[in-house]
């Protein structure tokens, strides 16, 4: 047995210190009906008068399940419930109904749970409008402090993908022509080996250019950049928008033209390539004049092509190219099967 | 220091002094001349240099530009809303600072703010203790200021000399009409 006085027989809470306690509580009477309601619950329901009015009509629950008696919405104590306001339905609360002794009734406290924000932006409530043990404010600022932290991310995020881009491009292109460079060159003929195991065929142009040492020794290196760019633009003038076309050294230049494989347009397509580096080339009102001499190595002249391989038969088909004369172009290595 | 602290001080700077001088400030501090990013963390001493080459270039007391920086803080509109958060008004603000460091962890982990503790000394007399570097004092000083003007309040806010440490003295609470701020974004009502 225990000392000291009786506890009082529970002590009631007046309805002003429930409302300063949870905002959002409504006291339900035993029949159902409300008995007052916090500053905050009636603030959300357009402040009509909820006093007087039955719970049920005021309110839907949705979870656990529907409720449509009083008896069965007592039932839900001590769980949670979802209710939404009849009125404006898009709006769930989260509940909590608490029985009281028989013959008292009950009490429901609600909150907004996650959908606080839009709650709080639709009713245009502040601090005021919560119990100070309530997190909901800090549920905003938390959304508030994560959407700036994720924009920070985000234009990190932009900033570093651009300079990979940037970077990549740079590792990939040839600064003075704008052209492929080896690595990329080595990268596109591997993608073009790899294609002929699906039916696809392509060539592979090697092309020296003759007389560009003498340019750049008497003109300058000027005249020798000049000339260079002026190739670029001709070999992207001749050549298609797939079709690779890289500068692989000083003078020298490689492409991989898809799809040609017939002799006599690949023929033609370097006759053309040639007779355009022929035209005089002005450089500060000095005509240069080059010429090229081209090899070609044809992936169907293989039964399994290799790049290694073909570079080695294009070079030996430019060298071919360079003895007979220059200005010429050999296709396939020398001595092997058709040659021109 | 992370790079969230760089990266105001160097907004800051921009924005207040202009472009040339932040350049010029980043050049002799040896900073990237992409400046700073938002979430990385940088080795302390930079942050130092950064300041004492401002404030050196202005001909200004470092403590001065610290509070200029504390008064731009606060006027950012993210900033000043996620300070507003804090309380209804300036008093209750003053008292959410003690949660200030803990709230900055909920947001970004690596963020560590400075332990400020507030002590009421009287009924409209605090002191707001800051621990842990240099400097923060002056910082301090600057933000409550500019959050005193945005609650409406009147105060006498000094950074005592010789202790990380700011004195606020309040004159009243609602001397003006505060700025405005609504719990959710895009408020209306």
């Amino acid at each position: 047995m225990m000392d000291g006085p009786p506890m009082p027989a529970g002590a009631a809470i007046p309805d002003e210190g429930l409302a300063r306690l949870m905002p959002m509580f409504a006291r339900l009477s035993e029949c159902g009906h409300i008995r007052a309601a916090g500053p905050t619950l009636r603030r959300i329901c357009g402040n009509i008068d909820l006093a007087g009015r039955r719970f049920l009509d005021v309110f839907d629950v949705a979870r656990p399940h529907a409720v449509r008696s009083c008896a069965d919405l007592f039932d839900l104590s001590d769980r949670k419930i979802v209710v939404r306001f009849r009125a404006l339905p898009a709006q769930q609360l989260r509940g909590h109904l608490v029985r009281l002794a028989p013959g008292d009734g009950a009490i429901v406290n609600l909150s907004f749970g996650i959908s606080a924000a839009e709650a709080v932006r639709d009713h245009g409530l502040s601090h005021a409008d919560f119990a100070p043990t309530d997190l909901t404010v800090e549920l905003l600022y938390l959304t508030e402090v994560k959407s700036a932290v994720m924009g920070e991310l985000k234009s990190l995020n932009q900033r570093l993908q651009s300079a990979r881009r940037k970077a990549e491009a740079q590792a990939l292109t040839d600064p003075l022509t704008g052209l492929a460079n080896r690595r990329a060159f080595d990268l596109a003929l591997d993608r073009a080996v790899a294609g002929t195991g699906r039916g696809m065929s392509f060539a592979l142009l090697h092309l020296d250019l003759d007389r560009f040492k003498q340019i750049n020794d008497s003109l300058g290196h000027g005249a020798g950049d000049r000339v260079l760019a002026e190739v670029a633009r001709i070999l992207r003038a001749q050549m298609r928008q797939n079709d690779t076309i890289a500068r692989v050294g000083g003078d020298e230049f490689m492409a991989i033209l898809m799809g040609a494989s017939e002799p006599e347009s690949l023929l033609r397509i370097c006759d053309r390539v040639i007779a355009a580096l022929e035209q005089p080339i002005d450089y500060e009102g000095t005509a240069c004049r080059i010429s090229g001499s081209i090899g070609v190595a044809r992936s169907v002249s293989y039964a399994r092509p290799e790049p290694r391989r073909m570079i080695e038969d294009a070079d030996a088909a430019l060298y071919h190219s360079k003895h007979m004369g220059r200005g010429r172009t050999t296709i396939d290595r020398p001595g092997h099967d058709a040659a021109a | 220091m992370h790079g969230l602290i760089n990266r105001s001080i160097q907004c800051f700077l921009r924005e207040t002094y202009g472009a040339a001088f932040w350049s010029q400030v980043a050049q002799a501090a040896d900073v990237s001349p992409e400046g700073f990013e938002t979430m990385l963390s940088y080795d302390e001493a930079i942050t130092d240099r950064v300041i004492d080459l401002a404030a050196r270039d202005l001909a200004k007391p470092r403590e001065a530009l610290l509070e200029d920086l504390g008064i731009y803080l606060a006027t950012l509109e993210p900033l000043r809303r996620l300070l507003r958060f804090g309380g209804v008004d300036y008093v209750d603000f003053l008292h959410s600072l003690d949660d200030l460091a803990e709230r900055a962890h909920l947001a970004v982990p690596e963020l560590d703010l400075p332990d400020v503790h507030l002590k009421p000394l009287g009924p409209d007399r605090f002191r707001l203790v800051c621990a842990g570097r240099r400097g923060y004092r002056a910082v301090f000083a600057g933000i409550l200021r500019a959050m005193a003007d945005d609650y409406g309040a009147l105060a006498l806010i000094d950074a005592e000399e010789g202790a990380e440490a700011v004195a606020i003295e309040l004159l009243q609470t609602r001397f003006a009409e505060g700025r405005r701020f609504d719990l959710a974004l895009g408020g209306t009502a």
